[in-house]
């Protein structure tokens, strides 16, 4: 085994005034032909960084200071650009993050891996249309002949994964690196196209660093791996070593942060009273055109729930299920086209927007993303007290009541003077908490609000959500895409598919003994199920 | 997407229906006779009536505004007061020095704006960068007849290198065609340079920024692809509008541009006719330019559906 990539004491500057003088430091580590490395870390922590240096696609304000990169025994740390270049995609390739937003959205697939061979390869026409169809085929996509004609916004989040890695992989380069390349897709397709990586690799003995954060993706995946913290590698080992063995520290908690896929054991009070119950709730999409074909889309159909107070119930589902869906109408942000929505017995699935008013206050929600569900330019305090004042609280009421929550959510009331832009992101999320609560619901209900998150901010904020549902006695409607998070969190839980709630019932039984084929299809894509991860 | 077509051609009827209206409602508002302006300072009130009465403007103006909507609907704009001959032929006359001022000043615009534009992006906050942002102010600030009559002093006057003023027709040779209109478009270009390098530089800029620039550059693209392919391609679309929206101001400033030079286009005629107060020429001429105005809007929005295939109608 020779090695493709030897990376010997890399150190990457960040520019004056960071929070750190480098993004990475005395970093090194080997890929060799045929073996999958895992550079694993939470955000911050230079694993992109170091890919891009190794490309050679570093932006300017971040040079390499010391160190050197090797590609297949040439030193390729201050080559010339023109060499970079032409090494690219022949002998290193690249996949990144969202495949949404990396491929060209005005270009044809077909054009866009076309336009690597022309620049790498000296091939004719035929010869290049042959070997784009060989590569569409090998990275398993029905119909090649349309897919090289159609533009991406024609294909799924997973077919555009493989166009990437189809493009990544048509010159069969040495190396390949994977940038999360499967962080934005449903756990069924991120098991497929890891599938995929893990098949072409063996079959092509190419060279894989994969940069990933999650460790169940590691578990599935690595053959050996590294763990970044700060910039510095602070352990390099083989999967089963580092996974089940950890030495350091950071590793251990990293991987203890790790929610394990077996649901909590918790005795939920049956008789504790509804706070909400939906009943054959329904929203049709209807596209309407002049001249046009009408076409509905029905995002949610026939979801039937109950939430009592003081338990958490689970809405677990895929992009597209209808779970956000569920949430909006649950909140009237949308407008549910059938059924209807009881909130602690009054339905308000129709009611008028005067009359919805005074119950708004009743249920507040938490959104995904916590950089840009704050609006930049109004202080954290402006943002916790808008809402009890919207509803007549007096203002020096409502700002005691911002600071009890903010040391409720662990935070220093004095961070109230600040902007948005001055905090993590958990400690945003922790804000976002805050501002929810500062109406007093009865119904908190969180849209993936740890989705964005570091594992270990994650386990921090959902410990969190946990202990103030305790002792606020509040019910919680939990929306996520990761069975980790739901297991960990979820009294009760409701599987959705295409819009309909496909199974429903308490978190042990749903886990426990699954009973619909896509619940268990669900389980069975779960990244490092069968992998017994090191207690914390 | 046909049925996008039909319906916007449809909906330009409605839109010059009212155009008509208001034109016609608006001449008929401002002060000014036409009749005593045809007749002369020696005309006594006579033969100011008279004169009125043969153009028809002694009858009430509802009568007038229908009887000039039914020769319009045959085609008939009807006949000019002071030229005495019918105005589709006094457009038909006048139109060819308009087009051709018009379309050569917005090629020089896009050729040159566009790849300034694009290498201002590329080479953001750089000299080359600022030097075209300060132009753009230049370009912005400095009016017109100004700019045109240095350029004339210049080249015409000082080199004599192109003549100061006039048009030949196409039809009498490309040479002298181009001779003459060259400073004039050149002139009339430059706030569109500035407007449309600007829009370029803006939104080649945003895209430059975008994912799939980076997935270019890993392909081991070359720069001159990543920014023509990748950046400007998907920057096209708002620069297609700023297009669309200059081609339509051009017409704006075809009559100052016209006047300097005398040329004897659609700029110059309007000009002259509101001066004497000669209602079916500014009416028709009008109607002309808004129709141009709606065509203009309908290829932009056509354009878009070439240049991004996200966007179907």
């Amino acid at each position: 085994m020779s090695a493709v990539l030897e990376v010997r004491d890399l150190a990457i500057a960040l520019p004056a005034g960071s929070d750190r003088s480098h993004a990475v430091s005395r970093v090194s580590f080997t890929v060799t032909s045929g073996e999958i490395v895992c550079l694993v870390g939470e955000s911050g922590s230079g694993k992109s960084v170091i890919a891009q240096g190794i490309m050679g696609l570093l932006p300017k304000g971040l040079p390499v200071t010391a160190g050197t990169i090797l590609l297949e025994g040439e030193n390729i740390t201050h080559a010339p650009p023109e060499r970079l270049r032409a090494l690219r995609a022949a002998r290193m390739s690249m996949v990144f993050q969202e495949p949404m937003t990396a491929l060209n959205p005005v270009m044809t697939c077909g054009e866009q891996i076309e336009e690597v061979l022309r620049e790498h390869a000296a091939l004719g026409p035929a010869e290049r249309r042959a070997k784009i169809l060989a590569i569409l085929r090998e990275v398993s996509l029905p119909d090649p002949e349309r897919i090289v004609a159609a533009y991406p916004h024609q294909l799924s989040g997973g077919q555009r994964q493989r166009i990437m890695i189809a493009m990544a992989l048509v010159l069969e380069p040495a190396l390949l690196i994977a940038d999360e390349p499967t962080t934005a897709l449903d756990v069924t397709t991120q098991a497929q196209i890891l599938r995929l990586i893990a098949d072409l690799q063996s079959r092509h003995g190419t060279g894989v660093l994969f940069i990933t954060h999650d460790f169940g993706v590691v578990a599935e995946i690595a053959h050996r791996v590294a763990v970044l913290r700060l910039g510095e590698l602070v352990e390099l080992g083989t999967k089963q070593d580092v996974l089940t063995r950890p030495q350091h520290a950071y590793t251990r908690m990293l991987i203890g942060s790790v929610p394990s896929l077996r649901p909590r054991t918790r005795q939920a009070d049956a008789n504790a009273p509804v706070v909400l119950s939906t009943h054959g709730l329904g929203k049709t999409y209807r596209d309407r055109s002049w001249f046009g074909k009408r076409r509905d889309v029905r995002a949610a159909d026939d979801v039937t729930l109950e939430i009592r107070r003081g338990q958490t119930l689970g809405i677990v589902g895929e992009s597209g299920s209808g779970k956000s869906t569920v949430a909006r109408c649950v909140v009237r942000l949308i407008d549910p086209t059938e059924g209807d929505i009881r909130l602690s017995g009054q339905d308000i699935a129709r009611l008028g927007a005067a009359a919805l008013r005074p119950l708004r206050r009743k249920v507040q929600i938490v959104f995904q993303d916590p950089y840009r569900s704050l609006n930049p330019r109004r202080t954290v305090e402006e943002a916790v007290i808008e809402g009890p004042l919207n509803y007549g609280v007096p203002r020096r009421e409502a700002l005691e009541r911002a600071r009890r929550l903010m040391e409720l959510v662990r935070m220093d009331p004095a961070v109230l003077a600040r902007y948005p832009h001055q905090f993590s992101g958990g400690q945003r999320q922790r804000i976002c908490i805050a501002r929810a609560l500062a109406m007093e619901p009865e119904l908190l209900i969180a849209d993936e609000a740890v989705s964005a998150l570091d594992v270990s901010v994650q386990a921090q904020v959902l410990e969190l959500l946990e202990e103030i549902r305790e002792r606020l006695s509040l019910a919680m409607l939990f929306i996520t895409h990761d069975l980790r998070v739901a297991a960990q969190i979820c009294d009760q839980v409701a599987v959705m598919s295409q819009g309909r709630v496909v199974e429903y019932g308490p978190a042990a039984s749903v886990f426990g003994a699954p009973r619909h084929e896509y619940t268990r299809a669900l389980f069975d894509a779960a990244p490092g199920r069968g992998f017994e991860f090191a207690a914390a | 997407m046909y049925a996008f077509l039909a319906r916007r051609l449809l909906a330009t009827i409605p839109v010059l229906a009212i155009v008509a209206v208001l034109v016609f409602l608006m001449l008929r508002l401002t002060p000014g006779d036409p009749a005593a302006i045809l007749a002369g300072d020696a005309a006594n009130t006579e033969q100011i009536a008279q004169i009125r009465a043969g153009l028809g403007l002694d009858r009430p103006v509802p009568v007038q505004f229908m009887i000039w909507l039914g020769n319009m609907l045959s085609g008939d704009l009807g006949e000019s007061f002071y030229y005495k001959m019918k105005v589709t032929a006094l457009i038909g006359q006048r139109i060819e020095p308009t087009l051709s001022l018009a379309a050569l000043t917005i090629a020089i615009a896009v050729l040159t704006a566009v790849p300034l534009g694009v290498l201002a992006a590329w080479r953001f906050g750089g000299w080359f960068d600022r030097a075209l942002m300060g132009f753009a102010v230049m370009g912005f600030s400095v009016p017109v007849f100004v700019l045109a009559y240095i350029l004339i002093w210049i080249v015409s006057l000082k080199l004599g290198w192109l003549p100061v003023q006039g048009y030949r027709r196409i039809a009498d040779g490309f040479g002298p065609w181009l001779q003459h209109l060259i400073l004039p478009s050149i002139t009339l270009s430059v706030i569109y340079i500035a407007l449309i390098a600007r829009v370029t530089r803006a939104s080649v800029l945003e895209t430059l920024g975008e994912d799939y620039i980076r997935t270019a550059r890993a392909k081991g693209l070359r720069e001159a692809r990543v920014l023509v392919r990748h950046a400007l391609a998907n920057a096209a679309v708002p620069i297609a509008t700023i297009i669309g929206i200059g081609i339509a101001l051009l017409i704006g400033g075809v009559v100052v541009t016209e006047s300097v030079y005398a040329i004897p286009g659609l700029g110059r005629l309007t000009v002259d006719a509101v001066l004497a107060r000669d209602f079916p020429t500014i009416q028709g001429v009008i109607l002309l330019f808004s129709l141009f105005y709606v065509l203009i809007n309908l290829l932009v929005d056509l354009s878009y559906v070439i240049l991004d295939p996200r966007i179907r109608y």
